[in-house]
């Protein structure tokens, strides 16, 4: 068992990643998908920020703060592409959602 | 549907996993802390996450750099985007608005991007605050003629990757690996790497916000439509 005080934000990353991961495969609408990746992404940032803060030492250590920053620019990154596509689906067939009708037939 | 019981089953599964995962995190972990301030007086800057951003790990972020650059290529073979366009005199409001808050903000990008050596900051959370400023302007309407000049607009976006490709690789010839910085002007290469980066990742950030590649009109004024024939 770890430090009590860090377990918290530890445990709450780990649970806002799985209720992004829920949203991701529940919700059909590729808006609210696109928005549960970015809980995930929070999720381990939050993992992240908090293993950074439990290692000794006098400052928090830098290495896992340099990679949230590099994960926050790759989720801002895709999440504008993430969300041209979208338009494009949009455009296409006239909902922000994506067609499994075909793979059902398709499978059979 | 059993897909849905399918799915909340497997979101249990997967966090009764992390969770055990992040309790089951050693009692004194030893993590990087130690070497990375050991190290730190070798790397030009005196902000440790800084350090680790453009020196430790500067591969990592010259790939970040290139991330931005595939976003906003994505974007704009995705997308074409009118700026709206606003006549600022009729709302003399948000004009005066403008005038006050976009010179703090660039200036305090650019202060951001210079303390990044020795304390909280960097290129990119001062390219976040470009970003914002250029937000602010499409969101107001300002006519967007920098964004129709779609040549220094390349120039701009790809700038960053440039100057980091080029700097790494032109470190090479001086220290003999790639992204080795020399110890003693590693701190003036890491700025100039900032400096170009962010110009880029605020003009990304902007252009991700509109949506698209900036359509080009012409600066005519509206000639009266003619009336459709149908």
């Amino acid at each position: 068992m770890i430090d009590e005080h860090y377990t918290l934000y530890l445990l709450a990353g780990a649970a806002l990643f799985v209720t992004g991961f829920h949203g991701l495969v529940s919700m059909p609408h590729l808006l609210k998908k696109i928005l549960a990746v970015n809980i995930m992404s929070s999720g381990a940032a939050l993992v992240f920020i908090a293993l950074a803060a439990r290692t000794p030492g006098s400052v928090p250590d830098p290495i896992p703060h340099a990679m949230v920053l590099t994960g926050i620019v790759v989720a801002v990154c895709g999440t504008g592409l993430a969300l041209a596509l979208a338009d494009r689906v949009q455009a296409a067939n006239g909902k922000a959602e994506l067609d499994d009708t075909d793979d059902e037939e398709g499978g059979v | 549907m059993r897909l849905c019981w399918l799915n909340n089953a497997l979101c249990l599964a997967l966090l009764a996993l992390l969770g055990w995962a992040v309790l089951e995190l050693p009692e004194t972990p030893r993590g990087l802390t130690e070497p990375a301030l050991a190290r730190l007086p070798d790397s030009g800057v005196s902000n440790p996450v800084t350090a680790a951003l453009l020196n430790y790990r500067a591969h990592d972020t010259l790939l970040e750099i290139a991330v931005f650059l595939v976003a906003i290529v994505g974007v704009w073979s995705l997308r074409e985007d009118r700026v709206a366009r606003v006549d600022l005199r009729e709302r003399p409001l948000v004009l005066s608005l403008l005038r006050l808050v976009l010179p703090v903000l660039v200036v305090a990008g650019g202060y951001l991007l210079w303390i990044g050596s020795f304390a909280p900051g960097g290129a990119f959370q001062g390219g976040a605050l470009l970003g914002g400023a250029l937000v602010l302007l499409l969101l107001t309407g300002l006519d967007g003629r920098a964004l129709k000049r779609e040549r220094w607009l390349r120039v701009g976006l790809t700038l960053g990757l440039v100057v980091f490709v080029g700097v790494g690789g032109g470190v090479m010839l001086l220290t003999g690996r790639l992204l080795e910085y020399p110890r003693a002007s590693a701190g003036n290469w890491i700025l100039i790497i900032e400096a170009a980066a962010l110009v880029s990742i605020g003009l990304t950030l902007g252009g991700l916000f509109l949506g698209g590649r900036p359509a080009v009109e012409d600066d005519a004024p509206p000639t009266s439509e003619k009336p459709a024939h149908d």
